[in-house]
């Protein structure tokens, strides 16, 4: 039952990190607290929703389209509220509060179109198998969340370690300006970023939706106070903390729904995030690995 | 009191009762804004306040002039356990921890038979009066408008332009931005005890995160210069919808457009009027 217990946290976990990485990277680099960055997450269900319903996709398929969707869709919206913003050098609360209206626009916009009704997937998407061992089950879905989940971490740790391109993400999370100056085209980085992070949310909305069969329109803002909570447990900015909270808050979730009471995983996982403000306001790991990577 | 204004009022009661309160929110945002920070937390105070309030009126049985100044108590405790760790450190970060305020207690809400679930509480006796929330209003405005006309008015505005350099003249930022998060908190409480006891019914999903960007939408429209512009904003936000009812799908669209084109077109508002102060 524990061991049970661990297994699904960890793959809950496993979403949670995935999903927090792309807000963590968003600010690490951009200095934005990104607030439209949950409606990429809907944005990724959805799409997989259409791609596997009316174009009769299958899963393999559909997780790269849709990410590669939401992606896209992060690179516009990111374009089209914050380029302005950017280039005055606003403070970071004008350009939270920009996203925050933006993405309520964004969701009302889309439950108007499509209602607020939970959609699922079509039957038989994924194998029902799961395989047994010692006792623990795990599902194809969930295997599928492990295999991404890695696949994309792996990426994106390669890509900004080892790569020119990720040299120049971490030298316009260190300065910008001087970034600039050094002949990176900031404009363009800022644009990847965005790609990179809407695939990171559309991806794990994709395989969040796989998962519980339940897609609707403000699933993302549910998964936003997640979100807030792994990039705070941390640090703002920091990949490699967002990875360890993200388990960790899948863990702790999943033991409070067992052995506590299920309706109260939020709150708790609210007030872990009291918590660390109290105390380790830095996070977990203190400054932003993204910075040291 | 001629017929037709007797008729008018009766007709449209509960909507001049819904502008007093908006407008009582929209001075609880704009407590913060004028500091130069960001709480998201507005929705989720108004529904502590709201739900402490009729459990007081419900349950306790207290008289309504105890319970009114008393909403604001639970409020104003949970500002602080956030505001004080928050306000040590940068703006983004008491604005992250506000945001899922409204969405944690609407799952609380929900699950705590207490304040009736999913169902919410029903019955709660109607105290609030028109002239309560109106007096309530015209009282924090003249307080808000004091306020800033004095020297804390100017600090206040000069932490918003710079922190910075407002704490280098000797400002105590922190401190202020901690008095301005709760003032909010007990606006923002006494405006959901108000309307709880206007409107009889408080339901659990009535705080969560689309009322909090209502709430800023109309801080941002009515521009935050001086607290009258921001109730401006709020009536004009709250009468809209009125007006177009065929739209009410759209009307959260059109709320999160008027911030983005707040912020980046009319940072000042509408009404962009400036306090006057006489020279230091």
């Amino acid at each position: 039952m524990l061991a049970q217990q661990l297994v699904n946290g960890v793959l809950l976990g496993a979403t949670y990190a995935l999903f927090a990485l792309g807000f963590t990277l968003m600010f690490g680099v951009l200095r934005v607290i990104n607030l439209t960055y949950g409606f990429y997450f809907s944005a990724g269900a959805f799409l997989a929703l259409f791609l596997t319903r009316n174009l009769g996709f299958g899963v393999w398929a559909a997780l790269p389209l849709a990410a590669i969707g939401a992606g896209v869709l992060a690179v516009v919206i990111d374009a089209a509220l914050l380029t302005r913003l950017r280039r005055t050098k606003a403070p970071e609360l004008s350009s939270l509060m920009v996203t925050l209206g933006g993405v309520l626009a964004l969701y009302a916009g889309m439950t108007a179109w499509l209602g607020p009704d939970i959609r699922r997937l079509p039957p038989g998407l994924i194998s029902a198998d799961a395989i047994e061992f010692a006792g623990v089950r795990v599902t194809a879905a969930q295997g599928l969340i492990l295999g991404a989940t890695a696949l994309l971490v792996a990426g994106l740790v390669a890509l900004m370690r080892f790569t020119r391109l990720g040299l120049a993400l971490r030298a316009m999370a260190e300065k910008p300006d001087a970034a600039g100056l050094m002949g990176i085209d900031t404009g363009r980085a800022a644009a990847l970023v965005s790609f990179i992070s809407g695939c990171l949310a559309g991806a794990g909305g994709v395989l969040i939706g796989l998962n519980f069969n339940a897609i609707h329109p403000f699933m993302g803002e549910a998964m936003m106070l997640r979100g807030f909570v792994v990039i705070i447990l941390g640090g703002l900015g920091d990949i490699r903390g967002a990875l360890v909270a993200g388990l960790a808050l899948g863990v702790i979730e999943t033991l409070t729904a067992g052995f506590v009471a299920s309706n109260l995983k939020e709150a708790v996982a609210f007030a872990l995030l009291v918590a660390v403000l109290w105390t380790r306001p830095q996070g977990l790991f203190g400054r932003a690995a993204i910075r040291r990577a | 009191m001629p017929a037709w204004l007797d008729d008018f009022l009766w007709t449209y009661q509960n909507l001049i009762n819904t502008l007093g309160v908006n407008g009582l929110l929209a001075l609880s945002m704009y407590v913060v804004l004028a500091v130069g920070q960001l709480s998201l937390g507005q929705a989720a105070f108004m529904g502590l306040g709201a739900y402490s309030s009729a459990l007081m009126t419900m349950k306790l049985h207290l008289p309504f002039f105890v319970v009114l100044p008393a909403s604001c108590v639970v409020p104003v405790l949970f500002a602080l356990a956030i505001g004080v760790p928050t306000l040590r450190l940068s703006g983004v970060y008491l604005a992250i921890a506000t945001i899922g305020l409204g969405e944690v207690l609407r799952t609380v809400y929900l699950n705590v038979d207490l304040v009736g679930g999913a169902l919410g509480l029903n019955g709660i006796p109607e105290r609030a009066e028109a002239w309560m929330i109106y007096g309530l209003l015209v009282v924090a405005i003249a307080a808000l408008w004091l306020i800033g006309r004095s020297h804390v008015g100017r600090a206040m505005e000069a932490m918003r332009q710079d922190p910075v350099a407002a704490s280098v003249m000797g400002v105590d930022v922190q401190r202020y931005q901690l008095g301005a998060l709760l003032a909010s908190a007990v606006l923002a409480g006494i405006a959901g005890c108000l309307s709880a006891h206007q409107s009889s019914f408080i339901g659990p999903n009535e705080y969560g995160f689309e009322p909090a960007v209502t709430i800023l939408s109309f801080a941002l429209l009515g521009g935050i210069g001086t607290p009258v512009a921001s109730v401006v904003g709020a009536f004009i936000l709250t009468l809209l919808p009125e007006l177009l009812r065929g739209f009410s799908d759209l009307r959260l669209v059109f709320n999160g457009l008027i911030i983005v084109a707040a912020v980046l077109f009319l940072p000042r508002g509408l009404v962009a009027l400036r306090m006057r102060r006489r020279a230091a």
